[in-house]
């Protein structure tokens, strides 16, 4: 029987710090830690004693690939402390920035970190010297993304427009209808990717995940919806602490979050579109079938296909939105601070992501707690490469590497989003 | 991000003086530093914008330019403050100078990934900054301080050398 080591010191072509460690002893894996070395953040504690309106514009320091994720968490949280809602335009705007950013996000992923896995280069400069016209519209899907964010929320990265209760300033509608022809452009760009991708090679690999994404009655699930997952949980966004926890582990500066009931579970593209498929915009459900892509996919190599699917969703339905679109009288919704617990899940790219704040009658954040979608991914992500090693533990060494590394990148982590939440752990003697 | 702090360029003749950097992050902020001090002279024919350094955006922005200076700060096995130019035309921009950032997709790879799709601009100027200090704040530390006026003095050189006018006005 064979022992062998593999180390990946670091994980190239994720966005933060992070390395891998396998052991196999015997010719069983022995152990599979996603290291996770980034430096915690700290941003819980940076937000109490901070006024509610601040809390947009300080999470989505958290990334800057997802900043519209972590400001959409935040609005829709405190919106739910202080008993408001946003509808109409202005939640439909919100939805636009959320899938602009859908968009340039899933785009970067396919194109520049995740595609030259499958064609074997390292990089994404290196396949760009093979398939110039490849990464052209890669970056050109990116920015089409940048453009809808930047739009509607004053600039691409960490937009300065979001506010608790709607925006600061409302967009004209000329500013949003030269944007349709783009996003059209888009669509097809994005129906091109799908046939693109599904013809990748893909590992025979597969796995019974707990899928656990947002579900709306109308909507493929962005802003909103309940918490559920393919093996029957199905509780509203402010349950979320009664059903899932977290967890240090040594080896990550991330906490790892299990369901209370059930362990492990994954979130992101694939168990978005596992469990909405039939919510997705009659040009991306063609895409899929076109592509072969059936409703439930369990191959998360494949991830790859959703996000292009998801991409080709997220332009159709942006356009439709710019269509419907009329300013409406005021760019907000007045909200009162009152002392409360607010709650939010919205679907981040990467999958849930889960904020709760206290707040007291002034409105000062009293306590804060997030949960990003990596965070929930990382068992996950260590449970595949467990699996995957040990039923292709015949691989030469270089592919087989080659390949967890990718099986890393099936879920796109962001190790900088996730490593914000850490409790420094004081050991006294 | 980017950040528009000087004149519009009109033509491809002209240059383009990007800053990269972090404002809050010290030394990170030294690209920013250098292109302000060089938007105050007030050059025609010469657009100066602050970019996080975002590679895509990179790409996107120096297209249309004829002459590109680029001021970020590095990591190299050098003294702090010490002063790194490259030209992107002639040879390739050493990736590990200027991959300090957990951003995927920075400086080095947009240059290589501009010539890959031949997007690079007739001319790219690189400058790069020996950082010492990280940290959160907005000075920079007294070694990256006292580089910015040569910083400034060569992209100005490359400037007037580029055709621009230079005039002050």
């Amino acid at each position: 029987m064979k022992s062998k080591t593999l180390k990946v010191e670091y994980l190239a072509r994720v966005e933060g710090e992070g390395g891998l460690y396998i052991k196999v002893k015997d010719g069983r894996v022995a152990e599979v830690k996603l290291k996770i070395f980034e430096p915690p953040r700290f941003f819980e504690a940076l937000l109490r004693g901070r006024n509610f309106a601040e809390t947009p514009d300080i999470t989505a320091r958290i990334c800057g690939i997802c900043p519209v994720a972590y400001q959409m968490c935040a609005v829709h949280a405190m919106e739910s402390a202080f008993g408001v809602r946003v509808g109409g335009q202005l939640r439909a705007l919100r939805r636009l920035i959320y899938l602009g950013e859908w968009i340039e996000s899933h785009a970067l992923h396919v194109y520049l970190l995740h595609a030259p896995d499958f064609l074997g280069y390292e990089d994404a400069v290196r396949m760009a010297g093979d398939h110039p016209d490849v990464a052209e519209r890669g970056l050109q899907l990116k920015k089409i993304g940048n453009e809808v964010v930047a739009a509607v929320g004053g600039r691409e990265i960490h937009p300065i427009n979001v506010r608790v209760g709607g925006f600061y300033r409302l967009p004209e509608k000329r500013e949003l209808t030269p944007l349709v022809g783009r996003l059209e452009w888009a669509r097809e760009a994005a129906v091109e990717t799908v046939r693109w991708v599904a013809a990748l090679p893909f590992p025979a690999f597969e796995r019974d995940y707990t899928f656990v994404a947002l579900r709306h009655p109308e909507e493929y699930p962005v802003n909103e919806g309940r918490v559920v997952s393919n093996k029957g949980l199905d509780i509203p966004g402010e349950e979320y602490d009664a059903h899932f926890e977290e967890e240090h582990v040594e080896h990550s500066n991330a906490l790892h979050s299990v369901m209370k009931e059930g362990g492990e579970y994954c979130v992101g593209p694939l168990a978005r579109y596992n469990l909405n498929f039939g919510l997705l915009s009659p040009p991306a459900q063609e895409a899929a079938r076109t592509a072969g892509l059936d409703p439930v996919c369990r191959n998360p190599f494949k991830s790859i296909i959703v996000r292009s699917v998801e991409m080709v969703h997220a332009c159709d339905e942006a356009i439709g939105i710019i269509n419907d679109y009329e300013p409406p009288e005021e760019p907000f919704v007045e909200v009162r601070p009152r002392p409360a617990t607010g709650y939010a899940c919205t679907e981040a790219p990467r999958g849930i992501l889960y904020h709760r704040y206290g707040v007291d009658g002034n409105g000062t954040v009293t306590d804060a707690k997030i949960v990003p979608p990596t965070a929930q991914n990382q068992k996950a992500i260590e449970s595949d490469l467990r699996e995957f090693v040990s039923r292709f533990l015949d691989l030469p060494e270089d592919k087989l590497q080659w390949q967890c590394e990718q099986a890393v990148r099936n879920y796109d982590p962001c190790i900088s989003c996730a490593t914000h939440l850490i409790k420094p752990r004081i050991v006294r003697e | 991000m980017v950040e528009a702090i000087g004149k519009k360029f009109r033509a491809k003749k002209n240059v383009l003086v990007i800053g990269v950097g972090n404002a809050y992050r010290s030394d990170d902020a030294v690209g920013l530093v250098a292109a302000r001090r060089i938007a105050e002279k007030g050059l025609t024919d010469v657009e100066v914008v602050n970019q996080t350094g975002d590679g895509a955006a990179l790409i996107e922005l120096w297209q249309d330019a004829g002459t590109v200076i680029l001021v970020d700060i590095v990591q190299a096995d050098a003294q702090p403050g010490s002063i790194h130019r490259f030209e992107a035309g002639v040879r390739p921009v050493p990736e590990e100078y200027f991959h300090y950032s957990t951003h995927l997709f920075g400086v080095a790879e947009a240059v290589e990934l501009a010539r890959a799709l031949k997007k690079l601009p007739p001319r790219l100027i690189v400058y790069g900054v020996k950082g010492k200090d990280l940290s959160p704040g907005t000075n920079l530390s007294p070694e990256v301080e006292a580089a910015v006026p040569e910083v400034v003095d060569r992209a100005l050189q490359d400037i007037h050398a580029a055709g621009a006018t230079g005039e002050l006005h």
